[in-house]
């Protein structure tokens, strides 16, 4: 752990008049950043994980070690590098129609947190919009913005996404644009929650004195006051969002074949479940790293965006 | 000057009731409200009509420039209310504020803002956390499109200077910041535009005793310094003695006293006012929280007492009291107002 330099305590503490001349000066940014990023495993961990991950995505050409959309019939089914009979040639083996579920996994790391990125930023922008609205205004808007926040929480999104995904045809465009017109929810809720708290302070009338215009207010004012809690939105709708795409491809509504999604792997390995573990324990395991490594950054971001800094 | 250069009480009738041989060249006073009144509808939904809660009724008063002017009275009186209409956050629901004159509704708020500037009750709450104090104290210049941002850090780095804030704060958050230094922040903010007016609300009740004093001071000398005047809401009378030139009290909404400050705190004529004095503490200690039998619950201001709303707390109350609400009248020859039927 580490103890933040400019403790508020400590220069409340001593009187004013002592203090004016002695206001600690803050320690050079970068050491700062980096010790505070460190001094916390979860969001150590978080970070290391998603970096990788998106490392992964950027560079899946370079990383497979093989095509993964080539398929070799003679060698379906070959077992994972620590099985009796696995080889280092695949070193995670293959699937029913002999493709390399390493060069899948990888690639599929792309489709993943592009779901996932894309999704939480449409949904983050409509539900953090209606939220801070709602939040700001109160009243009327609020009750008319409640309104639209409970209809949409009294649609279970799976079987909602499914009919509709099943009526437009699947696709990575139709996931990403349905996911994300759907799970703008929390981002409502959250938004608007936090900005009633910062509604009435005080710095916002002081603007509001000032003559500034409302996005001004909005947008520089209220916004960065509540973006730490939308940080731990943004990373759990991301996680939802990835764990969404699987649900959606493994019962095919989703990604179609052939491209190399997680859940899609999961669908084509259900059959061999039994007697093929690892063929849906793989990406089963991947995508379970992954939303974990995402969730945990989210909270230690959380932890660093609190004003004054929690270690 | 004339005699309406005095703060007075306008009632109903036109404000201008003397003009005079100098009323030629007479200014207006910095601040003057008119039967200012704002209400409330509670517990108002979609469909169903809410009661109506009156925070503030019918105030007037005349602030003239260059003084202090003190806003007393017990929490949830109207004061922050009274506050929030001067600075253009809440209209009126009745009545009109003259700023220099011209009334503040219809008003461009920029306008407005270049006249009166507020500086408020909580420094941790009225400086935004993720922004640096150049920042903060800048953003009326930057709002207001003054100068270029050179011009404009010379003169944050200035102002600095005036409230007595080391230069090197500028670049600080706000959570760098001790209680009194960030009260200092919010004088500069709001001095930076050399507004005329200026409403502080309860601009020491957050900070500790030590600090209050310099923050006191530091106001007197702005005031001072700037020609300033002040509309200073308090509930601490001992801040308001040392401050003020003329005090004003409220009850439930409505002023019930004013004048100067030697009448008010030297003979006070109002029951409640004298009450309030009486429940000063003083920094004896030992002798506890004064007795004054009139119990501590303010009536319900959703639903005023018929008459004069102090009379179910006043130890002088009587049948005309229930039944007729005492107007703010003039005290013959003495330049002060009081709503009482026995004052």
């Amino acid at each position: 752990m580490t103890i933040s330099n400019v403790s508020p305590a400590e220069s409340s503490a001593s009187t004013a008049g002592a203090s004016l001349g002695e206001i600690p000066l803050p320690a050079p940014a970068w050491s700062r950043v980096t010790r505070r990023l460190f001094g916390h495993r979860g969001l150590a961990i978080g970070l290391i994980v998603v970096g990788l991950a998106v490392l992964i995505a950027l560079f899946a050409p370079l990383l497979a070690p093989h095509d993964p959309y080539h398929q070799d019939i003679a060698n379906r089914m070959v077992p994972p590098v620590w099985h009796d009979k696995g080889s280092w040639i695949h070193v995670l083996g293959t699937d029913k129609l002999g493709r390399d579920t390493l060069s899948r996994l990888l690639f599929g790391t792309r489709i993943s947190l592009t779901i996932g990125l894309v999704v939480a930023l449409i949904s983050g922008i409509i539900g953090t919009t209606l939220g801070v609205l709602a939040g700001y205004f109160g009243g009327r808007v609020d009750a008319v913005i409640s309104y639209i926040i409970t209809t949409r929480l009294a649609m279970p999104v799976v079987l909602v996404a499914l009919a509709l995904s099943s009526l437009t045809g699947g696709s990575l465009t139709t996931v990403i644009v349905l996911l994300g017109l759907l799970l703008w929810d929390r981002f409502a809720v959250v938004s608007r929650s936090v900005t009633q708290q910062v509604r009435d302070a005080e710095y916002v009338y002081a603007a509001r004195t000032l003559g500034c215009s409302l996005p001004y207010i909005l947008l520089r004012e209220v916004l960065p006051n509540i973006a730490g809690s939308l940080i731990v939105v943004m990373t759990l709708e991301m996680a939802h969002a990835i764990l969404l795409e699987a649900t959606l491809s493994f019962l095919g509504m989703g990604v179609q074949p052939p491209l190399p999604s997680w859940g899609l792997m999961v669908a084509e390995g259900k059959a061999y479940m039994f007697f093929q573990p690892w063929v849906i324990a793989i990406p089963g395991i991947a995508l379970f790293v992954l939303v974990l490594a995402i969730n945990l950054l989210g909270d230690g971001l959380r932890d660093l965006n609190a004003p004054g800094g929690r270690n | 000057m004339n005699v309406d250069s005095t703060i007075e009480i306008a009632g109903p009738r036109p404000l201008s009731t003397t003009p005079s041989a100098a009323s030629i060249s007479r200014t207006p006073p910095a601040l003057e409200l008119c039967g200012l009144s704002k209400s409330y509808t509670l517990g108002g939904g979609l469909f169903k009509r809410g009661r109506s809660l009156g925070a503030v009724s019918d105030v007037s008063l005349r602030i003239p420039r260059g003084q202090v002017m003190g806003l007393v009275g017990e929490s949830g009186c109207g004061k922050s209310t009274l506050a929030k209409m001067l600075l253009g956050l809440t209209t009126p629901s009745e009545g009109d504020v003259l700023v220099d004159g011209k009334p503040l509704r219809g008003a461009n708020q920029k306008a407005l803002a270049r006249h009166v500037q507020p500086i408020f009750q909580d420094p941790y709450s009225s400086l935004n956390p993720r922004k640096r104090i150049s920042q903060i104290v800048g953003l009326p210049l930057q709002v207001h499109g003054i100068g270029t941002a050179r011009e404009r850090a010379a003169r944050v780095a200035e102002t600095l200077d005036v409230v007595g804030l080391p230069r090197r704060a500028a670049d600080q958050f706000p959570g760098q910041l001790s209680g009194g230094q960030r009260q200092r922040v919010a004088i500069a903010r709001a001095l930076i535009m050399r507004p005329d007016i200026v409403i502080c609300d309860e601009p020491t009740s957050a900070l500790d005793v030590s600090v209050q004093a310099q923050i006191l001071n530091l106001l007197l000398d702005l005031k001072q310094a700037f020609g300033l005047t002040y509309l200073f809401i308090s509930h601490d009378l001992a801040v308001v003695e040392h401050l003020v030139d003329r005090v004003a009290v409220m009850y439930l909404g409505r002023i019930v006293e004013e004048g100067t400050r030697a009448q008010i705190f030297g003979a006070p004529r109002h029951p409640y006012t004298q009450a309030l004095l009486a429940s000063a503490l003083t920094p004896e200690p030992g002798l506890g929280v004064p007795d004054i039998g009139m119990g501590d619950a303010m009536p319900d201001p959703s639903a005023p007492p018929s008459g004069c709303a102090f009379h179910p707390r006043c130890p002088r109350a009587e049948a005309v009291c229930r039944q007729q609400r005492p107007r703010l009248e003039d005290i013959r020859g003495d330049n002060a107002r009081v709503a009482c039927h026995f004052a």
